[in-house]
């Protein structure tokens, strides 16, 4: 009998390679159309430069922003710009089958394969285009950032990191669970797109709103964590205990939706029974 | 038999008879199309809820300096986003799609067959989604004046009376519009794309994230040579009872709309000849 540890390798071995293998096929199916690249470039470069216009109405007169200068304010909209361009390649593509897996029952055919359904309905499919909005995005984090004049140490680009992982994981948890709802509410698609509209304040810093969206943004919808956080570890101006936060918000996102799903799926009766 | 010696109807009759027909016609189709959103209220409820972009904004704009600078006293910049709010709610298009999805489905054709062109149809289906749209709006709106109910106004009859006649001449325009780029479905799949791309200088031109007159000079004029403007800032800011030039935003809606409206139809003639259903 193998060893535990052994065990969980050779699971996390398994995983990795299933990973590859549904990469590798929705890439290459994806790639046969290749002028919704350009579309997409289109897209979101004319999105960034109507962001960065609007940003820029604010600082007229010598402004700042909730404290924020125009640099500073610039790497939350890059973080907003590559966490939005997250979304398209992995979360918006995945996520949406669930809604349609729920009405058309074949989530049935999920549940059944050997593998854990929560990782098969995150992980299937990847779009590429989503990587114009990834590769803006970064760009514009590490050109604002250097603007600013911010000098990273190898502390501060690890725990910017680390951030930004835990906000994407924030993130994906969130949309996880919206989407896990379909199994009660089959239409539910609308309501991401409440999510997605509510999480475009996401491209100002925190400090921006008054005070009771300022609470509201922290708190009920995280998206103080999502872009004003990760900045301010990028900028040298967080704090050890907003890190701590955003870790534990983060762990107990991904926990929340792990337990939500199992919940839901207690209630999952097929289609049409 | 009896055959009476005047049969024929006189011009006037005829046209009295259209007339009638005409609005037959009309109220059952926006009675069917009503009771058929109805069906969809949650999921309109949920589009409604959707557009909070305007209240996003005034958050950003009312903790900034800026919008001041421009002579926008605290007061009147929450109106004017609260009147974008609704000006955008009654004004969005989605067109293209149902036109997508009919055309992928094989529905369009017995669509063809019946004796309404089917953009009547559509422009029906929005006016119902829009009036199941209403009672939402009316709440997200009661919400906001409960949370700042120092802002709450009443325009007087006559301004909103205009804004109301302001917002349905820009329901009309951007409905020719984005027909214009759903006829284009016919030549092309990437219609739905071309959409999503003009959506881009709509978005930040229309005054629906920030007012016109926060914009630097030489980008307010380029704003203003293009319709957007006149889509959600004119409206708007007349809602609001803010300074407008009745006449000029007038003027520019029904210019737009009568430069629009004959490449409607002529692209729509083009395309029904060009048409073949699916699998043909």
């Amino acid at each position: 009998m193998p060893a535990p540890t052994a065990n969980l390798r050779s699971t996390f071995r398994r995983y990795r390679r299933t990973l590859r293998r549904f990469w590798a096929t929705s890439l290459t199916a994806e790639l046969e159309y290749q002028a919704n690249f350009l579309i997409e470039l289109l897209s979101v470069g004319g999105n960034l430069a109507g962001s960065i216009f609007l940003l820029s109405l604010f600082f007229a007169n010598g402004r700042s922003l909730g404290g924020w200068s125009w640099e500073q304010a610039l790497v939350v909209l890059g973080i907003y710009t590559l966490l939005d361009g997250i979304t398209s390649t992995l979360l918006q593509p995945n996520l949406s089958t669930i809604v349609t897996h729920v009405r058309t029952g074949t989530l049935d055919f999920v549940l059944l394969k050997p593998i854990d359904s929560q990782f098969w309905l995150s992980a299937r499919t990847v779009s590429p285009w989503g990587l114009p909005g990834v590769v803006l995005g970064l760009a514009l984090i590490v050109v604002a950032a250097a603007r600013s004049g911010a000098t990273p140490d190898l502390l501060t680009v690890l725990s910017a990191a680390l951030l930004l992982l835990s906000s994407t994981l924030i993130l994906y948890a969130l949309w996880f669970v919206l989407a896990a709802t379909s199994i009660w509410f089959v239409k539910v698609w609308n309501a991401t797109e409440v999510l997605r509209s509510a999480l475009v304040a996401g491209r100002y810093p925190i400090s921006a709103y008054p005070a009771a969206l300022r609470t509201f943004f922290t708190v009920v919808l995280p998206v103080a964590f999502l872009t004003t956080v990760p900045a301010e570890a990028i900028l040298g101006t967080g704090s050890a205990r907003w890190l701590l936060a955003s870790l534990v918000v983060a762990a107990a996102a991904l926990a929340f939706s792990r337990w939500f799903w199992g919940f839901a799926l207690r209630f999952y009766t097929s289609a049409s029974s | 038999m009896r055959i009476r010696p005047n049969a024929r109807p006189t011009p006037l009759q005829a046209a009295l008879r259209a007339a009638r027909h005409a609005l037959r016609l009309a109220r059952v189709l926006l009675g069917s199309q009503y009771a058929l959103m109805l069906e969809y209220r949650a999921e309109i409820a949920l589009w409604a809820l959707s557009g909070v972009l305007p209240l996003i904004m005034l958050g950003v704009w009312s903790g900034s300096g800026a919008a001041a600078d421009s002579g926008f006293s605290p007061l009147q910049l929450t109106r004017y986003f609260l009147a974008a709010f609704v000006v955008r709610q009654f004004t969005i298009i989605w067109v293209i799609h149902a036109f997508e999805e009919d055309n992928l489905q094989g529905r369009l054709s017995p669509y063809l067959l019946q004796p309404l062109p089917p953009l009547w149809r559509y422009l029906a289906a929005h006016l119902a989604e829009q009036a199941t749209r209403l009672p939402f709006v009316v709440v997200i709106l009661a919400l906001v004046f409960l949370v700042l109910p120092h802002t709450f106004w009443l325009p007087s009859p006559a301004t909103f009376l205009l804004a109301v006649l302001a917002t349905l001449m820009v329901f009309l325009l951007r409905f020719l519009i984005q027909s214009l780029i759903t006829m284009l479905c016919f030549w092309s799949e990437r219609a739905a794309a071309l959409e999503r791309l003009q959506m881009i200088p709509y978005l930040f031109l229309s005054g629906l994230v920030a007012p016109l007159d926060t914009f630097p000079a030489g980008m307010r004029a380029l704003a203003y040579a293009t319709p957007f403007p006149w889509m959600i800032g004119f409206p708007a800011q007349l809602l609001s009872g803010g300074e407008v030039n009745l006449a000029l935003g007038f003027g520019a809606l029904l210019g737009w709309t009568l430069l629009v409206f004959p490449f409607v139809l002529l692209l729509w003639s083009a395309g029904m000849r060009r048409y073949a259903a699916m699998g043909a």
